[in-house]
């Protein structure tokens, strides 16, 4: 008699929950007894906000492994005007920003709008570190060992239409909890916007990212989630992501609409087009220092030429910068 | 006011000095011991611009009070335009060490694509000379013109202001700040102008 392996025809191997998620759940539930702490009111402002461990599959490639930005850099030196302009405003002030409970409202063009809350993210996607290059557009740049899974597995849950072409994104806009959004000075019209082309989205590379350096995000670098894309500036890589639409049209987006002829909508990077204010030739890779700037050239794509150069193919990128 | 001195001026002179490297000496500090952030650069060029800003202001206040009755302020007054131009000068090497790394290619080219750099380098040259011609000696030999070429502090504090304005990315409050503060103290003086013409 053959031996037989047990398999229930009733649960499709897609349905079948991945070890890595699986275990998982212990983070998850470490992370939401929290919750249930500060439910009860036992918890403090200060165990809310500390980043707990993940876990996920480690980034095959390392090759940036040795050029980590270190964890004390990535977490003080931030842009997320809701919380100010400066760079260590964002430390100082993103803690007043209550991340749980979280939903993220997708719809558009989309067969199965819907919502997905912050639980569903955290258990229902395989995590693995992607250690980037991520280049802000003001020339100087991190590298940064994300934890996330690609934003493409999350559309697909949505079902796209044919018809979608574009994709926009919105940071949550909570004015009583984002002291940079009550500036009367500022220009910005909140909430915070981004997009993508839909082909963009779904490239492997287009990460939404839960965490870094092995932890879930701290406020300041965009909690709980947010999206990570690599080859563009890093103003399109939006923070604490509360709405995803499919659109037909491409979506305006804040820094274009604010300053169209300094921020494009595709914002690759391009060390050949500079913006007009400064040059985009050359960037500080941080952490620098007076003695030893760490100025290096800017790469095509940050890098990233190789694997996306193909999406804008007979494209005039100084045109569409 | 009058200005019944209990404390010799060269207390005051000192106290002066002493508050016009203090900013300069604890940003030295500061970076010594890493305490700037990861981009210390940043930091550094944001506040030596902005204390150059804070002096100039300081400077242009000098006359109005002296108008008020405090004549003995503008014995200070070279003390605080020497450090503006001290501090312009810091900001200035900074941009050339860390952000143009002395390429003179580079530099030419950041002067005539980047009108905000030419503006600030602008406003550094028209501190130039008077920087240059703040000794006693200086003022002695060129008389009344002393008083014509150093005029040109309100062309820098302008240029200085419209430089602030143009690195303002999406929120112009520090910009609209200054400007209300540069608008009263050269106003003070069109209205002076104006009144003495009459």
């Amino acid at each position: 008699m053959t031996k037989r392996i047990y398999t229930d025809p009733s649960i499709a191997s897609s349905e079948i929950t991945p070890e890595s998620v699986f275990l998982n759940r212990r983070a998850f539930i470490k992370a939401s007894s929290g919750t249930a702490a500060s439910a009860l009111g036992l918890s403090t402002l200060s165990s809310a906000a500390e980043p707990s461990e993940l876990i996920y599959k480690t980034d095959p490639d390392g090759s940036l492994r040795g050029e980590q930005t270190p964890y004390d850099a990535v977490t003080s030196y931030n842009n997320f005007y809701e919380f100010g302009t400066d760079k260590s405003d964002p430390a100082r002030h993103a803690d007043s920003m209550a991340t749980d409970p979280w939903t993220i409202k997708v719809g558009g063009l989309v067969d199965q709008p819907g919502e997905l809350h912050l639980e569903d993210v955290m258990s229902g996607f395989d995590l693995e570190e992607r250690i980037y290059r991520f280049r802000c557009v003001e020339a100087w740049s991190m590298v940064v060992p994300w934890i996330g899974f690609p934003l493409s597995a999350l559309l697909k849950r949505f079902a796209p239409r044919s018809e979608g072409r574009f994709v926009e994104f919105k940071t949550l806009y909570r004015r009583s909890e984002m002291r940079g959004t009550r500036s009367f000075t500022s220009v910005i019209d909140w909430p915070y916007r981004e997009g993508l082309r839909l082909d963009e989205a779904m490239h492997p590379l287009t990460l939404v990212a839960v965490g870094l350096y092995g932890k879930t995000l701290p406020n300041q670098n965009g909690a709980p989630l947010r999206l990570v894309v690599p080859w563009k500036y890093g103003f399109k890589s939006i923070k604490s992501i509360v709405e995803i639409n499919v659109t037909a049209e491409q979506p305006e987006t804040s820094w274009q609409t604010l300053q169209p002829n300094e921020y494009g909508f595709f914002a690759n990077v391009n060390p050949e087009v500079d913006h007009p204010r400064w040059s985009q030739r050359f960037e500080r890779k941080l952490p620098s220092s007076i003695f030893k700037p760490n100025r290096v050239p800017t790469l095509p794509f940050n890098g990233y030429e190789e694997q996306v150069a193909g999406l804008y193919e007979g494209m005039d990128l100084r045109q569409f910068y | 006011m009058q200005h019944k001195a209990t404390l010799p001026p060269w207390c005051l002179t000192g106290l002066v000095l002493g508050a016009c490297s203090l900013p300069l000496v604890l940003l030295a500090t500061q970076l010594a011991r890493g305490q700037l952030g990861p981009d210390p650069a940043e930091r550094l060029m944001q506040d030596t611009g902005e204390w150059a800003l804070r002096g100039l202001a300081l400077v242009l206040l000098a006359s109005p009070l002296a108008r008020a009755g405090w004549r003995g302020v503008f014995r200070y007054r070279r003390i605080l335009g020497v450090t503006v131009f001290l501090y312009v000068s810091v900001h200035l090497l900074l941009f050339a060490q860390v952000y143009v790394g002395w390429s003179g290619a580079l530099l030419i080219e950041e002067l005539k694509e980047r009108p905000y750099v030419l503006v600030g380098f602008s406003a550094w040259l028209s501190l130039l000379p008077l920087a240059l011609t703040s000794t006693d000696k200086a003022r002695r030999r060129l008389g009344r013109h002393w008083r014509s070429l150093h005029r040109l502090i309100y062309l820098a504090t302008l240029l200085a202001w419209l430089h602030l304005l143009w690195l303002a990315r999406s929120d112009v409050g520090e910009a609209v700040v200054y400007g209300l503060i540069f608008a009263a103290l050269l106003g003070w003086r069109l209205r002076r102008y104006r009144q003495r013409a009459r």
